[in-house]
């Protein structure tokens, strides 16, 4: 036998064993994964029939996950409590490599280039570059903004040129690290403000924003003129009030942004700020039913959808951008975790922990397409995440 | 409905502790204990996470409170601790509830499984 007819023969049954794990060929641009919180599984998903295609186990902790895709959106990388990293196949429904690289994590993202996957920690305090392909670690950012002292980071986002911005909760900074040349990572330091819980970059990738626990304000920094360093907004803008009980932090992953204007979650007072980005100063607020979490825009900017804290986790409210209005209270079961929007909007995936069950909503007509069974679902991300900046 | 054998583990050893412990508080019933467990690992553990072994609020397991005063930790659950992130549950519970909770948490705290199993 010839090399040649070894490798065609080799290639033949490479193929039929592809074959029998994927009956049929079909692309991963409708697809997505469901966290199941308390079985350490995923469901994977697809939102054109609006079905469960599988399930996947053996991801660890996943009591808080997040979810970020490779460049071709075919790989998922599951980011665990317990600091597992798993790079999960969405058309073979398989785990292809697994790491712990961590005590305990909180998310990640992934490079411009496509080549790297940055996961965020808490313990031990930093960030640290994998290669997407084989998860082998390539460097590490220690968090240790004083000699000794390690912080938790928070909102890492990936940004143009080949950076990633991130926040510094205990040291009240926000850091961005250059990977241009991923074994040297350059670092530059931005003192930000007290105990920033979150961040978020703009769609365009051009200003990181991390929110701030201990003091009512917004850490503001313009990537295109980092030399200006971080700018306060919104500073004070609970000034002479007292503040409400937050028993859940506000993510600020789910960016708001419409006609202008961001929508953001205020922190102790029941209401979304809307900010003009012109000008970074307060345009509004909405009165809501409670504290919230994620406040996310429709893909086109026309509606804001939120959830909330506990004990008002119930809900789901529904703004109207325009008018600043509250146009529609639903309530899609107990215990409300996470939204997800289909590509162009048209329905929104919502997961009610404690019901075992994700709603699928019109988001025009708020009629409930679908309900599908999940055990204590959490994070709903779809992969068209793969092509924005900052997931 | 299916009831887990670890639940019977947990309300016989909680009874047993219960039965020694010098308190002069009544122990939530069995149903509150329960709503009390989910609260704790889901809500407390938005921060402190589903395990009690930390995120942006610190580790709950017994090696970590080993060395702090019940009380003070009770005080720190009813009426949260100024200047953190830290909350007070007192809208949500009475004291003795929250007494409750810190001595099941010193002593390694139930798993919320029990709650899934009860709710189907």
């Amino acid at each position: 036998m010839t090399v040649r007819m070894l490798g065609a023969s080799l290639l033949c049954l490479g193929l039929l064993v592809g074959c029998a794990q994927t009956p049929v060929l079909r692309g991963t641009g409708d697809m997505g994964v469901v966290i199941e919180r308390a079985t350490g599984s995923v469901q994977v998903v697809e939102h054109t029939g609006r079905t469960s295609l599988g399930s996947v186990t053996g991801l660890g902790d996943l009591s808080h996950a997040h979810v970020t895709y490779s460049r071709d959106a075919r790989y998922a990388f599951v980011f665990g409590r317990d600091g597992g990293l798993t790079k999960v196949d969405l058309l073979t429904q398989r785990i292809v490599r697994r790491v712990i690289q961590a005590g305990n994590s909180i998310g990640g993202s992934v490079s411009q280039d496509g080549r790297l996957v940055v996961a965020q920690n808490y313990q031990p305090g930093g960030i640290k570059a994998f290669d997407a392909e084989t998860l082998e670690l390539v460097s590490e950012v220690p968090a240790e903004y004083a000699p000794g002292k390690f912080s938790k980071v928070v909102g890492l986002a990936d940004v143009p040129g080949q950076k990633f911005a991130y926040a510094l909760f205990e040291a009240g900074e926000i850091w961005v690290t250059d990977f241009s040349d991923p074994r040297h990572p350059q670092t530059t330091r931005f003192p930000a403000g007290k105990q920033p819980y979150d961040g978020l970059v703009t769609p365009d990738g051009r200003y990181f924003m991390a929110g701030l626990f201990g003091e009512d304000g917004i850490a503001l920094l313009d990537l295109w003129h980092p030399e200006k360093g971080v700018r306060k907004i919104l500073d004070g803008y609970g000034r002479g009030e007292e503040k409400l009980p937050v028993y859940k932090m506000p993510h600020l992953r789910g960016w708001a942004m419409a006609g202008g204007y961001a929508f953001l979650p205020a922190v102790g007072r029941h209401e979304v700020l809307v900010v003009d980005t012109n000008t970074w100063t307060e345009a509004a607020r909405v009165p809501l039913k409670g504290q919230p979490v994620f406040v996310m825009a429709r893909p086109d900017g026309r509606q804001v959808w939120v959830n909330f804290a506990f004990p008002d986790n119930g809900w789901v409210q529904v703004i109207d951008t325009p008018t600043r209005q509250v146009i529609k209270t639903l309530a899609p079961g107990k215990a409300v975790l996470h939204m997800e929007f289909t590509p162009r909007g048209e329905e929104v995936w919502v997961s009610a922990r404690d019901d075992n069950r994700v709603t699928v909503f019109d988001t025009n007509s708020f009629e409930v397409r679908k309900i599908l069974p999940a055990t204590a679902p959490s994070g709903i991300f779809f992969s068209h995440r793969a092509a924005r900046i900052g997931f | 409905m299916r009831f887990d054998r670890s639940l019977w583990v947990h309300v016989l050893v909680l009874l047993g502790v219960a039965a020694v412990a010098a308190s002069a508080q009544a122990e939530p019933v069995a149903q509150r204990q329960r709503e009390l467990v989910n609260m704790v690992r889901q809500d407390c553990g938005s921060c402190h996470g589903l395990t009690l072994k930390g995120g942006l609020g610190p580790a709950l397991l017994p090696e970590n409170l080993r060395d702090k005063p019940a009380e003070s930790l009770v005080a720190t659950v009813m009426t949260g601790r100024p200047g953190t992130a830290m909350p007070g549950w007192a809208p949500f519970m009475n004291e003795s509830e929250a007494e409750w909770i810190v001595q099941r948490l010193m002593q390694g705290f139930p798993p919320v499984a029990t709650h899934m199993e009860l709710s189907k």
